[in-house]
């Protein structure tokens, strides 16, 4: 009997498997073509659809756009595989993992057009053009307005402010080992105090009452008394947090404000994928990347800054919005080789 | 034994082995040097130890909780057992992530207990805790209890005849029969306890990390692959250990025992006493398992407008979260699990039959060895996947064949556990009978084998249907963003901000629900107390 169960289960399983071969040769077939393009990019991308078709229509090449999780675990992918991508292009790499991504060898050299329009600032990997830079944000410490106005207090300002008694058990950052904007404050503050002193003043933060939490949403929207329910007037979100959160109700002056002197600025690249199937289609999407069109999308649908010149600002940006200027920044290198020591370290001295 | 020895071949030791190897080989050799670097470092250390101690606890709390229900299934009838018993067995195949905020929902900031007493427990070691036991509760009532209530009571009457007390004929009669099973339900308990992921995640905070989370924020957050081979190698060894003992519990327990109808031994309760016990189990399986999984549907309703059908309505529509409609997930989740649950039965089917029919230390290994994915990191599965399978002939990497693989990964183990006791049971002799009395082979398969076997696999099914469905570690890998699974979309669904976002997840959490419920309803009806090892 057992010889006959056996024989039948083997029946179906190669039934089952013939099904699956046919199907998953039509799911290949579609990937491989010479006139689609694949995008892998992180779950915060977005772009208007009208956007993506005109570019469609004016390049002939259809689009693809593979999204993973958050923009680390979406880079660490792209590098482990590396030797046989996933698409052509990558968008989302920043400034914080730029250097894992260049080491890893991941991306082939394209100098795309429309760079010279791009300020140089802004251009990390000028020399190779392994990546592009695509738009740009500053991670900064925001505050709610009413708060402040209520207790008569100026708001803070600086890092050494945050420190301060008067400021006490009233912060909320995110956790830097597995959010981006924890991780850029982190970063902010070793820019600020040096390699030698940020341990201190994290101690420092920590005795002032510092509320850490794992990701973005719950810091902002469950715990900032500005834009949520919680109970904490300050909070690590964006420069571009207050337009976002203003630009349905419209009030006439911003509810929420951003501590200029406490700001990280994080690029993103693009770049074209060592590899890939279709480079052609590639380089062309990294020129639409920095296109005019993508540009003045990117704002409303990102929350970044375009790094094209001379792009206009949506009116919110404009009225609600804050230009940081002289932002602390880090060289890629310096924090591709440090990033995971002072993250452990970080880790045990302000969460553990 | 070909097709499953290929099967875990292909798709389980050939990934594993490629994202170990990815971490230990530079330059084309082994660095094993690095091991005891990674094994020395304090903070490991102290993950293993949170391991091991959250594991042990969790499994002490749930034998503490569930003896008695176990106890109170066996022993007793009383109305509405069959739905109960279902529902106890809802928590242990729904997903992580639906778990972890049904639980914040009950303990978290703003939650039930938050609101009512101002109770939190998220981010304590108390929420894991007990999450674990709304997770393992069915595995030791099912276990125990399935082997408790065909244990005949008279053995136990005729030690109190003889004089023993009542502790001391239960001590000398019962606890030694049941001994072996109470074993294997905690080593399986302390097993899906000690790879904790989800619950870690969700509920622990920052913290608290298990090994099973070191591993993915090796992996996922820190690319430091060495140190994520290491670890994985580490759990793998542990796991190893853990079901090693199982299996050695599982075989004393095939020991002759005299059983009994399970219909023959439980009757209504009688005294104050009994209804008490009664009275007690059920109220611990209202407080910790259907009170979570209440405020889930009651968070699905509530929309801001009063309770209504809003989140379920707005389930229709696709607003940039996803490029289709999140009730689509539903669609997919069951045809994944479907293919997943073939290619179990197939695989786990054979695999059964070739252990059954074949005795020797090399088959018992075997055994053990398809229960290994049950304690492999899901994350290592995942990017094994990715890594391995993408290159001819085995490019599979964009091909939606990938998921139903990695969850019929998880349900082969099932269907091998509740397949093993019928297959041992058929009698040879039966089909020789009929084959004398002139039945074709055919025939005599018909009449005789599929109607033993034939409910096996439909209860096997059933489970590996189940936790098809709710399989989140691997998919999150490998799922293809147009075509999200039920748990996958809850899960992207939460990690979104905004009340509506908020309401989906616990709507299709709900749906989730319904269809694991409905399954293991039906799955109730055709079991009828049967004693599988699960």
């Amino acid at each position: 009997m057992k010889r006959i169960v056996t024989t039948a289960l083997a029946a179906s399983l190669a039934l089952g498997l013939a099904a699956c071969g046919s199907d998953s040769g039509d799911g290949s077939a579609s990937g491989a073509g010479d006139k689609s393009v694949t995008l892998v990019t992180h779950d915060s991308f977005a772009v208007s659809d009208d956007v993506l078709k005109a570019f469609e229509k004016q390049s002939g090449y259809t689009v693809d756009i593979l999204k993973g999780k958050d923009a680390g675990s979406a880079v660490n992918q792209a590098v482990l595989s590396k030797d046989n991508p996933q698409g052509d292009v990558f968008f989302g790499i920043d400034n914080t993992l730029l250097s894992r991504g260049l080491d890893n060898g991941i991306f082939t050299p394209y100098e795309a057009k429309g760079l010279e329009r791009i300020p140089e600032i802004l251009q990390l990997d000028a020399g190779e053009h392994r990546v592009t830079p695509v738009d740009y944000g500053d991670v900064c410490v925001n505050y709610d307005r009413a708060y402040f106005e209520e207790k008569n207090l100026d708001p803070p300002q600086s890092f050494d402010d945050l420190a301060d008694p008067r400021y006490k058990d009233l912060l909320v950052t995110e956790n830097a080992a597995t959010s981006s904007p924890g991780l850029a404050f982190l970063l902010a503050t070793v820019d600020e105090y040096s390699k030698d002193g940020w341990e201190d003043y994290w101690s420092k933060l920590r005795d002032n009452g510092v509320e850490v939490v794992d990701g973005w949403e719950q810091a902002y929207y469950e715990r900032f008394s500005g834009a949520g329910k919680g109970d904490k007037p300050l909070v690590v979100s964006y420069a571009s947090s207050p337009p976002v959160l203003d630009m349905e109700s419209r009030p006439k002056e911003a509810t929420t404000g951003v501590s200029t002197g406490t700001c990280f600025r994080q690029i993103e690249f693009a770049g074209l994928l060592a590899n890939a199937g279709n480079a052609e289609g590639g380089k062309a999407l990294i020129d639409f990347l920095i296109g005019e069109q993508f540009q003045q999308d990117m704002p409303l649908q990102m929350f970044v800054h375009p790094v094209r010149m001379n792009t206009e600002l949506p009116e919110v940006f404009l009225r609600y919005g804050e230009e940081i200027v002289g932002p602390h920044s880090l060289n890629p290198p310096t924090i591709d080789d440090n990033r995971e020591q002072w993250i452990k370290t970080w880790t045990s001295l302000v969460v553990k | 034994m070909a097709v499953p020895a290929a099967f875990f071949a292909v798709f389980f030791a050939y990934p594993v082995g490629a994202i170990v190897a990815r971490g230990l080989r530079d330059g084309g050799r082994w660095q094993f040097g690095r091991i005891p670097g990674v094994l020395g470092d304090p903070d490991v250390l102290g993950v293993l130890w949170f391991t091991l101690w959250q594991a042990a606890a969790s499994t002490g709390l749930t034998l503490v909780l569930a003896l008695p229900a176990a106890y109170v299934f066996a022993r007793f009838d009383f109305p509405g057992k069959q739905l109960l018993r279902a529902l106890v067995t809802v928590p242990f195949v729904m997903p992580t992530v639906v778990v972890g905020s049904a639980f914040l929902a009950l303990t978290g900031r703003g939650g039930v207990l938050d609101g009512w007493w101002g109770i939190r427990l998220d981010t304590t070691v108390w929420a894991i805790l007990l999450a674990h036991v709304f997770f393992n509760f069915a595995v030791v009532v099912r276990t125990v209890g399935g082997l408790w209530a065909q244990l005949d009571p008279r053995q136990e009457e005729a030690a109190r005849v003889l004089g023993a007390g009542r502790l001391a004929a239960w001590r000398h009669v019962t606890l030694p029969a049941l001994g072996p099973a109470v074993a294997a339900a905690a080593l399986m308990v302390f097993l899906f306890t000690f790879t904790s992921f989800g619950v870690i995640q969700i509920l622990g905070g920052p913290a608290y990390a298990t090994l099973e989370v070191e591993i993915y924020r090796q992996t996922a957050d820190f690319l430091d692959l060495p140190t994520a081979a290491v670890l994985s190698l580490l759990q793998l060894a542990a796991v190893a250990a853990v079901l090693a003992v199982h299996a050695w519990t599982v075989r004393r327990r095939e020991r002759a025992l005299r059983l009994v109808a399970p219909e023959t031994t439980a009757r209504r309760p009688r005294g104050a006493g009994e209804r008490a016990l009664l009275g007690g189990v059920v109220a611990v399986v209202a407080v910790l398992l259907l009170a979570p999984l209440a405020v889930l549907v009651e968070r699905s309703f509530a929309t801001p407008g009063g309770h209504g059908l809003g989140f379920y309505r707005a389930l229709q529509e696709s607003d940039g979260t996803f490029a289709v409609p999140p009730l689509e997930a539903v669609g997919n989740s069951l045809a994944y699990a479907a293919v997943a649950t073939v290619i179990a039965v197939v695989v786990g089917g054979l695999a059964a039959a070739a252990v059954t029919r074949r005795a020797g230390p090399l088959v018992r290994g075997f055994d053990a060895l398809l229960m290994l994915p049950l304690g492999t990191s899901a994350v290592t599965v995942g990017f094994g996947f990715l890594i391995a399978l993408d290159s001819p002939p085995l490019d599979l990497r964009s091909s939606w064949i990938l998921v139903p693989l990695a969850q019929a990964l998880v349900g082969v183990p099932f269907v091998v556990r509740t397949m093993l006791p019928v297959l041992r049971a058929v009698d040879d002799r039966l089909r020789e009978a009929a084959a004398v009395l002139g039945a074709s082979p055919l025939r005599a398969w018909r009449e005789v084998d599929l109607p033993l076997v034939r409910r096996a696999v439909l209860v096997a099914a059933g489970f590996a249907f189940a936790v098809s469905l709710g399989e989140f570690g691997a998919t999150v890998f490998i799922a293809g963003p147009d075509r999200p699974t039920l748990p996958v979309a809850v899960a992207r669904l939460l990690g979104r901000a905004g009340e509506t976002n908020y309401g989906q997840a616990m709507a299709l959490s709900t749906i989730l629900m319904a269809v694991c419920a409905a399954s293991l309803l039906l799955l109730e009806r055709v079991r009828k107390n049967q004693a599988g090892e699960f």
